[in-house]
């Protein structure tokens, strides 16, 4: 009897005394911090995405405490997200048109040629080091998904050798941008404006070689668009989306029709666009 | 003296408490995956350890043992580790914020860790003295850092191979943990032919 209240005793007192020193640790050595640091983690997307360039949503809240970060940096939010930021801290929102991941290629099996038989690594990073990959194409898309690795929110697949972004899943945080060693997935601004889906900068002969759905550089789009928003450098057309307002011109006027509309129907409904959009979806 | 050393090498390559005793499984798989956190989480394993040793060994000695209160050790030294790694995360936190960023994030992740609650008990086991208890743990804690970052050398070359569907992840990490614990009992003579002592 008298070992078990022994026992009883020595344990209750080892737990009380632990107690009593975490109780005073925690009410004279406590640290301030920002409660905004809190309030910001709860309104954020919560993914951990590391689209903001932090380490997750907590790490990117205390740099917009500390100023260090704009308060409109989380894509999976979005335009409610950073209002709801910029309202803690004490800010004007700024508001921008939400973007979404693009991939500049549409070099699929069926279109781009292959060099050779690639059988190493299932990575693209890998694949990339192996004399530009396997692809004809030494600026298309690999298609070994490093990219679909990156995604959280499984909005990028791998579809017949190349990648596809899928634009309603996607949040626009940009991880895959980041991790394509070929560095053509881009942020497309999500609105009703055409999309150039090639990269490659070789002159209009050898695209053709290579791939049957390469921009040949002929610079029939930037003749042609009423606006000046297309420019083609290196013998790849690219679109200014500030200038564009998506008329559609460029998108009818495409020999090898790699200019297409992705997001919602044109403004002026050309009569290629429509069939155009399946092939992009 | 050199019962010192025998006793801190021995924790290293004999004894080692991932790779031999089969101890801390579970930051050995799961905080393995890069250099650099490895690193980072055994010299948080190493800080608790010795500082787990220093005060669970007076405790047995001075209040349990003297009270025939053996059996209640587990329970007491769970509820005193637990404790104290609380209290140093407080502490750090507010005097050594350096040492906090590098230390913090893993200190709660060992408070009540089965590699450290096993020091504590072993050293009783193996019946050491005080300064014979902290030179174990200071061992332990370094082959446990020796564990962990040869391992995440290893995970690098796994992660790069393409074994079939079915090991991918763990399974491939369980049976290369398996290899490179083989490796240790090799180890087995070396202390033998050192220090002139059995291990």
């Amino acid at each position: 009897m008298n070992t078990i209240v022994l026992a009883i005793i020595i344990v209750t007192i080892v737990g009380l005394l632990g107690a009593a020193i975490l109780v005073a640790a925690a009410k004279f050595m406590a640290v301030y911090e920002d409660p905004r640091v809190g309030e910001i983690t709860a309104v954020l997307a919560g993914a951990n995405c590391g689209g903001c360039g932090y380490a997750g949503c907590a790490d990117y809240a205390k740099a917009v405490v500390e100023g260090k970060a704009p308060c409109d940096k989380c894509a999976p939010g979005g335009a409610a997200c950073s209002a709801a930021v910029a309202s803690i801290m004490g800010v004007g929102a700024s508001t921008g048109v939400p973007k979404r991941a693009m991939v500049a290629c549409s070099g699929s099996n069926d279109k781009c040629k292959q060099k050779f038989d690639y059988q190493g690594i299932e990575s693209c990073a890998a694949a990339a080091m192996v004399s530009g990959g396997p692809s004809a194409c030494a600026f298309g898309c690999i298609g070994k998904g490093d990219c679909v690795a990156a995604c959280k929110f499984d909005a990028i697949h791998v579809v017949n050798g190349v990648a596809v972004v899928d634009r309603q899943k996607c949040t626009g945080c940009s991880a895959c941008t980041v991790v394509c060693p070929k560095h053509i997935i881009f942020m497309k601004p999500l609105e009703e404006k055409p999309v150039v889906e090639c990269s490659n900068k070789e002159k209009g002969p050898i695209v053709m070689k290579e791939c049957t759905a390469g921009c040949i550089g002929c610079m029939l789009c930037q003749k042609n668009c009423p606006e000046g928003a297309i420019t083609v450098t290196d013998f790849v057309a690219s679109i200014d989306y500030d200038k564009c307002t998506g008329c559609g011109i460029c998108t009818e006027k495409c020999p090898k029709k790699v200019i297409y509309f992705v997001d919602g129907k044109p403004k002026t409904a050309p009569n290629e666009a429509a069939p155009a959009e399946e092939k992009a979806n | 003296m050199a019962n010192l050393f025998f006793i801190f090498f021995s924790m290293i390559l004999v004894n080692n408490y991932v790779l031999v005793k089969f101890l801390g499984i579970c930051p050995f798989l799961g905080v393995s995956k890069k250099l650099d956190s490895a690193f980072g989480m055994s010299c948080a394993v190493i800080f608790v350890m010795v500082l787990a040793t220093a005060v669970t060994w007076p405790l047995e000695t001075y209040i349990l043992d003297p009270n025939g209160l053996h059996y209640l050790q587990t329970i007491v030294f769970i509820l005193v580790i637990a404790v104290l790694v609380q209290f140093i995360e407080i502490f750090l936190h507010k005097y050594m914020v350096a040492l906090y960023n590098s230390l913090g994030v893993y200190l709660p992740l060992i408070t009540t860790n089965c590699c450290v609650l096993g020091v504590c008990i072993l050293n009783f086991t193996n019946e050491y003295s005080y300064l014979e208890a902290l030179f174990c743990a200071a061992g332990s804690g370094f082959g446990f850092m020796a564990a962990m970052v040869m391992f995440s050398g290893v995970r690098k070359r796994v992660d790069a191979a393409n074994p079939p569907e079915c090991f991918k992840g763990l399974p491939i990490t369980l049976v290369a943990a398996s290899i490179t614990s083989l490796s240790f009992m090799g180890f087995g003579g070396i202390m033998n032919s050192i220090f002139g002592i059995a291990a």
